[in-house]
């Protein structure tokens, strides 16, 4: 093979380069960057028409800038140019800064996409790897609705060579990746199946990738790919190493597409025919074996080929979770792993095996290995790996072992690396929760996690023990009396103060009996550590002294002069003043019935998921290895919390609440915002839920109603649409009912988290239609993906307003918020009716009271055509009445609205004129404000 | 896979491919997170780590680090031998390859790149087939400089092969063995960057374990 610089050497690019390169600083590097592109620009500019090797040389440059990290605006359309050189190595430079510089939404597309078109049809294979390189690597929109159809027939043609066909496959994969709805398989899917069998291997390893891609989405067309699938692995499998020739890697056959079959496979449940599933167990028994042979070659690149194939082959096996005997067997090699002196092995081998401790038939098998896993989490030098390990720890926790590893775990804590401490107090604050068997053992767990990592107990842990506590009273001594000696250390975590704080103070009477806890000696301890702690815990430190004013009169005296000091009532904090003259006011003018009502004992709280639980799976995202497992948790968990029916205490604590000179007063912050905090109110709740994703820093978004009034006279078509998101409806009525799809399109390439929809009814609307949701979205949109929403809707009473759809959903980290008016409109309901002019008359006449009758006159905002009119009438939903009116110029309606309590007749007679004015008259049964809700319409 | 950087060990960028759309505005972003992440690692530490919800699969050879963002469910082990296989067609096709080869012919390491992986998938994972393509394109080129030389009469007339006097001197040695600093033809090593560009990425003990 010859060395560098073959083919086409740019001398001025190299020259560039050198240049660059000899920059002494980074001014000079931008001074000489700036002098080429003025350069560039006055050539490109230039009378003179540059020849292609020019033209090549600075697009060339342009890209090397690029690539440099600075902005190119301009160049494009001589790379372009370049596409339809017929020099190659022009050509290919311009397919290069266009793959690399162009982004999907450029106007060029167009001319591009001519240029690909012309390659592809030039069945020069060269031409056409080029153009597809192309698409794959740009894969916009636009590419795919020219290409999309034409790629899958370069696919499976007859006559296609086998690097284009390579480059086919993964094209198109790109573009079924952006433009799913555009690549339509139908007729080719099963001789894109069949290349599985293509008898070269390039092939079959290009074309597997688009076929698991494709499987994923619709596994039914595509399941007879596991049959081809198992018999080519086991091809492989069995093959001498150097029986695949160049695709023998380090003496592993074909290892990427080893990886690749096994990973298809994973796209479907275990094969139901016999004879296939036989020879696959073979495969993978014979893939365990291979594990334990001795090594054909001391490269790394050998084993780690080989691995990757086992590690492929167990996350089969464990996909699968019905071979217990493989399964088994996994565990044991994953075992040996975790002690390899390969660092990336054992981090695999710790990765996998939190899988594997999720099956119910290798869950005690993986419990074996505790105690090297604990020596991992111990002596591993790489975060990375004693993350793992704390994965899996808590992964195989149960309740025989728990102990052992909440206090592995805790020990831990006291030296974890500060990136993993918040998630390690959560997993540790869980597994405390879930296989707690005495109470006791789960307040000093908790109390242990606040004193070693205090920083790191987020709210929602210390605000979770204090739930328990409050709902269990078989604990609520200990509590107070673990939490009144974990104060007196001389140092202790504002955190520590926080939960010492609301327990003494509801439950300080538990220890009261004891001289060394009396009363006076829990205020000054409390009290002691007052002025170290921030705004929000002073706060709820004076809520704690005036529920110990109730609980213990004696201190009433000590209290209230701690109260009536100039640093509290004078306090430049305006909540912790207010605390003060309010708790003040309170102690010394309620009496002691009085003050015994509103500082009542805290009432249970209601069952709710663990807001810890919540909380981690926040931060490990839904494809978290153990949510089921967590869920589990959380089934279990429930019991802690104590009685499920509360709602007459609930009640009795809203009573309280609402008797308070503050409303904070007996919540000790904790109900309702925390005083200071930043935590989201939410209205209604009893626990502040710092979770809920509709926290106040949502923007609410304005409501939007561009796509409402187009609307009004039809029931489909696109309601909104931006960059990301098109929204559209199909809704049919029948009588007072009506129903309403949404389709939701995500039209990015990027995944929409948290996709909620809420339909909700301003004002008294509720009262006036009813609506009910039907189907619930997924809260994840794939990028190119269109979810559907159903919407049953029924008409009670006539109705102004309409319903109003909150859309948030999150993309790439941002919030969006969108709130649209959906198009339910009273007319929607209306049933035409027919008559002839004769009665038509007749009933007009009738209804001719004040308030059966409107009228009024408006200016036609658009030119009076009568079909259009004519079109717009019968979109309203009544029947248009020809021949009725001696007035031919005048449109005559009729029609029924139709509610669930009554049906409304209505009659309308629009009379243009002129001057294009329109004088509307519409007499309906009995209701005035009918009128003004069927004008609104118009 | 969802991108592939290559860096020096002071953090410049030499290639970047992006499987997935995304602006310039967050590739910088995501470039400078991971090269400040990955290059803060220590040496015996392992090659894969989470980061957001992907998958960092990286390797140093000599001066230079590749570096893989790989989706949940996506092999990390094989991803390694994807970037092996990668450094390895680099190597051939360059003789012994150094990261002066990648900055002065960077459009050369793309044009691999895209005949090994597309869209973020090996397309096609023997080396032969691979470098195959690639001479055949060369080819092309070859027959065309030829021919336009023959035509114009001269052979250094039109500035279009300034390297063509080196390349033939490395043919006739049929290549510099392994591990020894290269001839590079624009090898002035004078810039801010600290030395070790020229090592064989290939052949250093760093890659050999």
């Amino acid at each position: 093979m010859p060395a560098v610089s073959k083919g086409d050497g740019m001398r001025g690019l190299a020259v560039f380069i050198s240049d660059i390169r000899n920059c002494k600083s980074k001014e000079a590097e931008i001074k000489r960057i700036n002098k080429e592109l003025a350069n560039i620009r006055s050539k490109f500019k230039g009378d003179k028409a540059l020849d292609g090797y020019s033209k090549k040389k600075y697009v060339c440059k342009l890209l090397f800038i690029f690539l440099l990290g600075h902005d190119i605006d301009f160049g494009h359309m001589e790379a372009v140019n370049l596409l339809s050189s017929n020099k190659y190595t022009e050509k290919q430079i311009g397919y290069l800064f266009i793959s690399v510089l162009v982004n999907s939404n450029s106007e060029l597309i167009r001319l591009i996409n001519n240029a690909i078109k012309n390659d592809l049809s030039s069945r020069n294979p060269t031409f056409m790897c080029l153009a597809l390189h192309c698409i794959a690597n740009v894969g916009s929109r636009e590419m795919a609705e020219a290409f999309a159809s034409e790629i899958p027939r370069i696919l499976v043609a007859g006559d296609t060579m086998d690097s284009v066909k390579q480059s086919a496959a993964l094209c198109l994969l790109r573009l079924y990746k952006t433009s799913p709805d555009l690549v339509l398989m139908g007729e080719w899917t099963s001789r894109v199946v069949h290349l599985l069998n293509d008898q070269h291997m390039g092939v079959v390893t290009a074309a597997i990738s688009l076929i698991t891609c494709l499987s994923q989405k619709n596994p039914d067309e595509f399941k007879t790919c596991v049959s081809l699938a198992v018999s080519r692995l086991s091809r492989i499998v069995s093959s001498a190493s150097t029986d695949l020739q160049d695709y023998t890697y380090y003496f592993v056959p074909a290892p990427w597409l080893s990886c690749k079959l096994l990973r298809l496979l994973q796209c479907y449940p275990p094969p139901e025919d016999g004879a296939v599933k036989g020879r696959l167990v073979e495969c993978l028994e014979t893939i365990l074996n291979k594990a334990q042979e001795p090594p054909k070659s001391k490269k790394v690149q050998h084993s780690n080929a080989k691995n990757a194939i086992l590690f492929e082959a167990i996350s089969l096996i464990i996909h699968y979770d019905s071979e217990p005997n493989l399964l088994v067997r996994a565990c044991n090699q994953l075992g040996q792993f975790l002690q390899h002196r390969e660092t990336n092995l054992r981090y695999l081998a710790l990765e996998s095996m939190c899988t594997l401790a999720s099956s119910e038939f290798s869950h005690e098998a993986v419990k074996t290995h505790i105690e090297t896993v604990i020596n991992a989490l111990k002596t591993e030098r790489d975060v990375s790996v004693r993350q793992r390990a704390a994965d899996l720890l808590y992964a195989m926790c149960d309740r025989s072992n728990a102990k052992q590893i909440v206090a592995e775990m805790l020990s831990y804590l006291e030296t974890a690396d500060y990136s993993i401490r918040e998630e390690m107090v959560l997993k540790v604050a869980i597994l405390a929760e879930k296989y707690a068997v005495d109470y006791s053992w789960y307040v000093d767990t908790i109390l242990n996690l606040i004193r070693i990592a205090g920083d790191y107990v987020s709210e929602e842990v210390w605000y979770r023990v204090i739930q328990i506590v409050i709902n269990r009273d078989d604990v609520q001594g200990y509590a107070a009396k673990t939490v009144f000696e974990a104060l007196q250390a001389p140092a202790c975590h504002e955190n520590m103060v926080k939960v010492g704080g609301y327990i003494l103070g509801e439950f300080g009477n538990l220890i009261a009996g004891d001289p060394r806890s009396s009363p006076l000696v829990q205020f000054n301890l409390l009290h002691s550590k007052f002025h170290l702690c921030s705004v929000p815990t002073r706060a709820l430190l004076l809520s704690a002294y005036i529920k110990f004013i109730n609980l213990f009169p004696e201190t009433k005296s000590t209290i209230q002069e701690v109260l009536r000091s100039d640093s509290q009532i004078r306090n430049s904090d305006v909540e912790l003043q207010q605390r003060a003259v309010e708790y003040l006011k309170l102690s010394s003018i309620a009496s002691t019935d009085v003050l015994a009502t509103v500082l009542e004992e805290m009432p249970p709280f209601p069952e709710r998921e663990s807001s810890i639980l919540a909380k981690l799976k926040k931060k490990k995202g839904p494809g978290a290895v153990s949510v089921s497992e967590l869920e589990e948790g959380k089934r279990e968990g429930g019991e802690l919390n104590g009685g499920s029916d509360r709602g007459a205490d609930t009640a009795a604590m809203a009573a309280s609440n609402a008797s308070t000179p503050s409303p904070q007063a007996d919540l000790l912050g904790l109900r309702s915002t925390a005083p200071v905090g930043s935590a989201a109110p939410s209205a209604g709740s009893l626990l502040v839920d710092v979770f809920s994703e509709a926290g106040p820093a949502t923007p609410s978004a304005a409501v939007n109603d561009d796509g409402f009034l187009r609307f009004v006279c039809k029931n489909n078509g696109v309601l909104f649409e931006n960059q990301l998101l098109q929204i559209g409806i199909k809704s049919e009525y029948r009588q007072n009912l009506g129903r309403m799809y949404l389709f939701y399109g995500n039209k990015t390439s990027v995944q929409f988290a948290s996709f909620t929809t809420t339909v909700s009814c301003p004002g008294d609307l509720q009262s006036h239609i009813l609506y009910m949701q039907e189907h619930f979205v997924e809260p994840l949109v794939e990028g190119g993906a269109q979810v559907q929403q159903v919407l049953n809707i029924e008409c009670l009473t006539d109705f102004c307003d309409a319903p109003l759809l909150n859309i948030k959903f999150r993309y790439g980290g941002a919030l969006q918020n969108l709130t649209l008016k959906l198009p339910v409109t009273i007319n929607k309901f209306f049933q035409p009716t027919e008559m002839a002019s004769h009665d038509f008359f007749q009933r007009w006449k009738q209804l001719s009271q004040p308030q059966q009758e409107a009228q009024k006159i408006f200016k036609a905002n658009h030119s009076m055509d009568t079909e259009v009119l004519k079109a717009k009438l019968l979109g309203l939903g009544t029947a248009l009445l020809d021949n009725v009116d001696p007035n031919p110029e005048n449109y005559v309606c009729a029609g029924v609205i139709q509610t669930k309590n009554q049906q409304v007749g209505c009659l309308l007679r629009l009379e243009p004129n002129a001057q294009a004015q329109v004088l509307s008259h519409t007499h309906t049964h009995t209701h005035t404000h009918t009128h003004t809700n069927l004008y609104s319409c118009l | 896979m969802q991108f592939m950087l290559l860096f020096s060990r002071q953090g410049k960028l030499r290639l970047q491919k992006w499987y997935v759309p995304l602006s310039d505005k967050e590739k910088k972003k995501i470039t400078r997170e991971l090269v400040q992440t990955v290059l803060a690692r220590k040496p015996k530490m392992c090659s894969f780590l989470e980061w957001r919800d992907l998958k960092i699969v990286y390797k140093r050879y000599a001066s230079l680090y590749f570096c893989c963002a790989i989706e949940d469910q996506d092999n990390e082990l094989i991803t390694l031998e994807i970037i092996h296989r990668y450094v390895e067609l680099l190597d051939k096709y360059f003789g012994s390859v150094c990261e002066l080869d990648i900055i002065f012919n960077f459009e050369k390491a793309y044009f691999i790149l895209d005949e090994f992986l597309l869209g973020g998938e090996a397309q096609e994972t023997s080396k032969k087939n691979v470098l195959k393509a690639i001479e055949q394109a060369d080819l092309l080129q070859e027959n065309i400089d030829f021919q336009m030389r023959l035509f114009a009469g001269n052979f250094g007339g039109k500035p279009n092969n300034p390297c063509c006097s080196i390349r033939s001197v490395a043919l006739d040695v049929n290549s510099p063995p392994q591990g020894q600093q290269k001839q590079h033809p624009s090898n002035i090593n004078t810039d801010f960057e600290v030395t070790g560009l020229l090592f064989s990425l290939i052949s250093q003990p760093s890659c050999l374990k």
